[in-house]
């Protein structure tokens, strides 16, 4: 399981961006995941609480948004919502398809309490 | 994924950048500060500088990942065996424990450097820094990261590598690719490992497994070898070589090489980036 991994990195950046702008308290982290990210929404948000714990997120809502595959046909140019193991076109069939979203893991926003 | 050049753009989140400044308010006044970093941004900046540490001394890197025990210690070994004398090789291990496959490498007179991940199920780009600084570049021609034997949790962190080999032996089932696509979706190469076994199983389709390669969108080329008998061979050697070729080609037109898995937002995401070297070793 490397969800673990991977927030501990969200905190990390999240904790920088909480201290470039003199917060001590983040409320809310905003992500946006992809299926291809390799990164389970839900495994995230069990692994959350281990790696926010004593830190300026400690007490912060974790938002995370899925979104869809979407592939482009290279050969007939249409776009298609796609399954995880299946990028074909869902128009033509051909599998030469580009990805045009479905890969993201992203720290997206983060909401801070201020003095000001 | 990288944050420099925008690829983490996508159609998906583009208009976050385009309507709201870096920094709002929200209603109740909280600060909201939009940010569309990769999660991994710290793996990825230590990635790129190991990558520009292996370009400055002309290393071509070769990610392998597959399940334990599907033959990457063997195909080392037997690659090492079949060009050893022609090309300088280098390896870096990560297993969960031992040292038995450094000891296996070091064995066929290549250096190789292994990290035990304890219990991390995958090698990291500050994992791999490490180890590289335990290895003379300067003297290589290709380094080797066999990664720890999973096939989910390496496939999302870059290491600074170049190319991304997928190995499937044919013990493991021919919908493997449809199974663990995050995976195999990344291979620049298949190889159908252990083909020697062919004969005997009935139920490992060849057909079977590049079909469901190419489900994945995947165009990478698929070879069936067999470290034991040297099958497939001839094939694996050219590749290698060619990709040295390619390799060099690109450094000497001053271009960074990587994995192919990111031409995919060829419209997000130059292929190629600038090469810059890095002001220390």
């Amino acid at each position: 399981m490397h969800e673990l991994a991977v927030c501990q990195s969200i905190i990390d950046q999240v904790s920088h961006i909480a201290a470039e702008h003199q917060s001590h308290v983040v409320e809310k982290i905003y992500l946006q995941i992809g299926p291809l990210s390799g990164v389970e929404p839900d495994l995230l948000q069990s692994a959350f609480p281990l790696a926010c714990a004593n830190t300026a997120a400690a007490k912060a809502e974790l938002i995370i948004s899925k979104l869809p595959i979407r592939v482009r046909c290279k050969s007939c140019q249409a776009e298609s919502e796609v399954s995880i193991n299946r990028l074909v076109c869902g128009t033509c069939g051909d599998w030469q398809t580009t990805l045009i979203s479905g890969n993201e893991m992203l720290l997206e926003r983060v909401e801070l309490q201020t003095e000001h | 994924m990288c944050d420099t050049c925008g690829c983490n753009i996508t159609p998906g989140n583009k208009h976050l950048i385009e309507i709201k400044g870096k920094l709002s308010r929200t209603p109740d006044g909280k600060a909201a500060i939009d940010v569309l970093q990769g999660l991994l941004s710290e793996n990825d900046h230590q990635a790129q500088h190991n990558r520009e540490h292996f370009d400055k001394h002309q290393v071509l890197t070769i990610n392998l990942m597959s399940s334990p025990g599907s033959g990457k210690t063997a195909l080392l070994e037997a690659t090492i065996e079949a060009l050893g004398d022609q090309l300088s090789f280098a390896v870096i291990e990560g297993d969960l424990e031992t040292e038995n496959d450094a000891q296996r490498i070091r064995a066929k007179g290549v250096p190789a450097i292994q990290i035990s991940t304890g219990s991390a199920c995958h090698l990291d780009a500050h994992m791999v820094h490490s180890a590289v600084h335990q290895l003379d570049l300067g003297k290589l021609d290709i380094l080797f990261i066999e990664n720890v034997g999973n096939l989910v949790c390496p496939a999302s962190f870059d290491l600074g590598h170049h190319r991304n080999i997928t190995l499937l032996s044919v013990t493991e089932g021919d919908d493997k690719p449809a199974k663990y696509p995050v995976m195999f979706r990344a291979a620049d190469v298949m190889l159908i490992t252990k083909a020697d076994l062919l004969e005997v199983l009935d139920d490992f389709r060849c057909a079977s497994a590049e079909q469901n390669l190419r489900n994945l969108a995947n165009p990478a080329p698929i070879m069936e070898i067999s470290a034991k008998t040297r099958q497939g061979f001839n094939e694996w050697i050219n590749w290698l070589e060619h990709e040295l070729h390619h390799y060099r080609q690109h450094l000497a037109r001053g271009e960074q090489l990587h994995p192919k898995i990111q031409v995919d937002g060829h419209d997000m995401h130059g292929t190629q980036h600038v090469l810059h070297h890095p002001a220390h070793d």
